[in-house]
């Protein structure tokens, strides 16, 4: 599946950015090591998704463990916590491998409602009730954000090779190059236009005309790409045209909401160029789960 | 080979730790010097091992309690083959050889020191008074003191704890000290420079 031509044209169209990318970088300094960065990423990417299913799986759990190393080491936690948050980690392996045996109808509980119950049942356990709400609260949006969103990414891979024009792989390249380029989209369209703040207090660069040009790109850009990597009728085309800028833009003021109620501007330095893997991730693990269940609810019938 | 296997821990302490280091040239690659860090972990040890350029750090000597880590076989082969530990005597009785022999011998030899100057790991992610035994050898031998924050290591296994648990670190190298003024003058300038690289580091919720 693979080797069929418009992903094969996607990533090379990609490389080709990239290799623009780092040629402008001989004169914009500033660009240089987020260039870089981008290199790792769609080399570490494109490695993976030529492996094929499990590649994919490998990577997405290294990405999620990464994450919520980061979201862990970020928010408040307390001395007694520590062994529930081994246990947290140790459920990026378990929600990984209910992916690589495909079982679906479990991986949509198994987060959200069984992780949601055993960990305020492993916090209780230290004795300390002293901002135990907190912990339980605080350590359940960050596996939700990092491991149960994020792995919609790789669910994508179990989808069966006849239910998508270029399998599970194309429906996952949409998902990454839409989202990523919708946080580009965002970005330019709101450097170039300018015009009233749309959340002057959690991001102060950010403006109307930013949100409103970054949609419009985008949605521009689901319609032309949709067609040919998904097999969603049109009426789903339209509303992932809208609704995948929007979950973008949610996913990143969400973000840096929390990163503004921390008190840090990156999350880590992970990323030369971008910060750390939650500023990366932040629009795709809104994204994510939207893309994947739009595609569940009007094409396939496996999900 | 004890500086393949420290190059070869990176990448696993970059996925497990995400440990940055800033200021990384700013460690010492010749002796003598010593390189005084805070201590809240035995992780702190082979963070700043790992820091180290490859070749530079045969040379290099950690300054640990006699007491703790000879105590068994294990830990004895594990301290003085792979970290390369230079044993000093906590407690001296009057009249004993001076405790701080073995570093003045390692310095006059070229060697690069890591010394705690908080004596012991003590709370986690806290420090603690900073000792003069260390301002006593850079009067004595003339070498500079790097200052090296390090922070998170204390979260991963703080002293008590057996397992360790994944959290980013960052270590903050700071500028050289240079080996002059009086001793009080010498570790003042020591704690404004942990207190600046410390406010330098992101910041830490943990209680």
């Amino acid at each position: 599946m693979f080797t069929a031509s418009p992903l094969l044209i996607g990533f090379a169209s990609i490389l080709a950015l990239l290799i623009a990318g780092t040629i402008a970088s001989f004169w914009m300094a500033g660009i240089r090591a987020r260039v870089k960065t981008w290199w790792v990423i769609v080399v570490a990417l494109g490695a993976a998704m030529l492996a094929g299913r499990m590649g994919v799986i490998v990577l997405f759990a290294l990405i999620s463990f990464i994450a919520l190393r980061e979201y862990l080491s970020l928010v408040p936690t307390r001395r007694e916590d520590r062994p529930a948050l081994l246990l947290a980690y140790a459920l990026v392996p378990a929600s990984y491998l209910i992916v690589a045996l495909d079982w679906y109808g479990i991986y949509l509980v198994f987060v959200p409602v069984y992780v949601f119950l055993l960990m305020p049942a492993v916090l209780v356990l230290n004795g300390r009730t002293k901002g135990y709400l907190a912990a339980t609260g605080i350590l359940h949006w960050g596996i939700v954000i990092t491991v149960y969103n994020l792995g919609y990414g790789a669910l994508f891979m179990n989808t069966p090779p006849a239910e998508a024009p270029l399998g599970g792989a194309g429906l996952l390249f949409f998902l990454l190059v839409v989202t990523g380029l919708n946080d580009v989209f965002q970005y330019i369209a709101g450097r170039t236009i300018g015009g009233p703040k749309i959340l002057p207090s959690v991001s102060p660069n950010k403006t109307w005309a930013g949100f409103l040009g970054g949609v419009v790109l985008s949605g521009i850009l689901v319609c032309l790409l949709a067609p040919i990597f998904t097999p969603l009728p049109w009426r789903a085309i339209l509303i992932l045209a809208v609704l995948m800028p929007v979950a973008g833009f949610a996913g990143d003021v969400t973000m840096s909401a929390v990163k503004r109620d921390l008190g840090v501007k990156d999350a880590s330095k992970l990323l030369p160029g971008h910060g750390g893997a939650l500023d990366r991730l932040d629009s795709l693990t809104f994204t994510a789960p939207l893309t994947f269940h739009v595609f569940a609810f009007f094409s396939s019938v496996r999900f | 080979m004890r500086g393949l296997a420290l190059v070869l821990l990176r990448p696993v302490w970059w996925l497990l730790f995400g440990l940055s280091v800033g200021g990384r040239e700013r460690l010492p690659r010749e002796g003598p010097a010593i390189v005084a860090a805070n201590h809240n972990s035995h992780f702190d040890i082979l963070f700043l091992l790992s820091a180290f350029d490859r070749r530079a750090v045969q040379n290099v000597r950690v300054v640990g309690a006699a007491d703790y880590f000879l105590a068994t076989p294990v830990l004895r082969f594990v301290a003085l083959r792979l970290i390369g530990l230079l044993p000093i005597e906590r407690r001296v009785e009057r009249g004993a050889v001076d405790p701080l022999e073995g570093a003045r011998a390692a310095l006059a030899a070229g060697r690069i020191l890591i010394v705690f100057p908080e004596g012991t790991r003590g709370a986690p992610e806290e420090m603690g008074r900073l000792k003069s035994g260390l301002t006593k050898l850079v009067r004595e031998t003339g070498a500079p003191i790097v200052p090296v924050y390090l922070q998170g290591a204390g979260r991963i296994l703080p002293r008590g704890a057996r397992v360790p648990v994944p959290f980013t670190c960052t270590m903050l190298v700071g500028r050289p000290i240079a080996a002059d003024g009086d001793r009080a003058a010498l570790m003042a300038r020591l704690g404004a420079a942990f207190a600046r690289l410390k406010a330098a580091a992101p910041p830490l919720h943990w209680t």
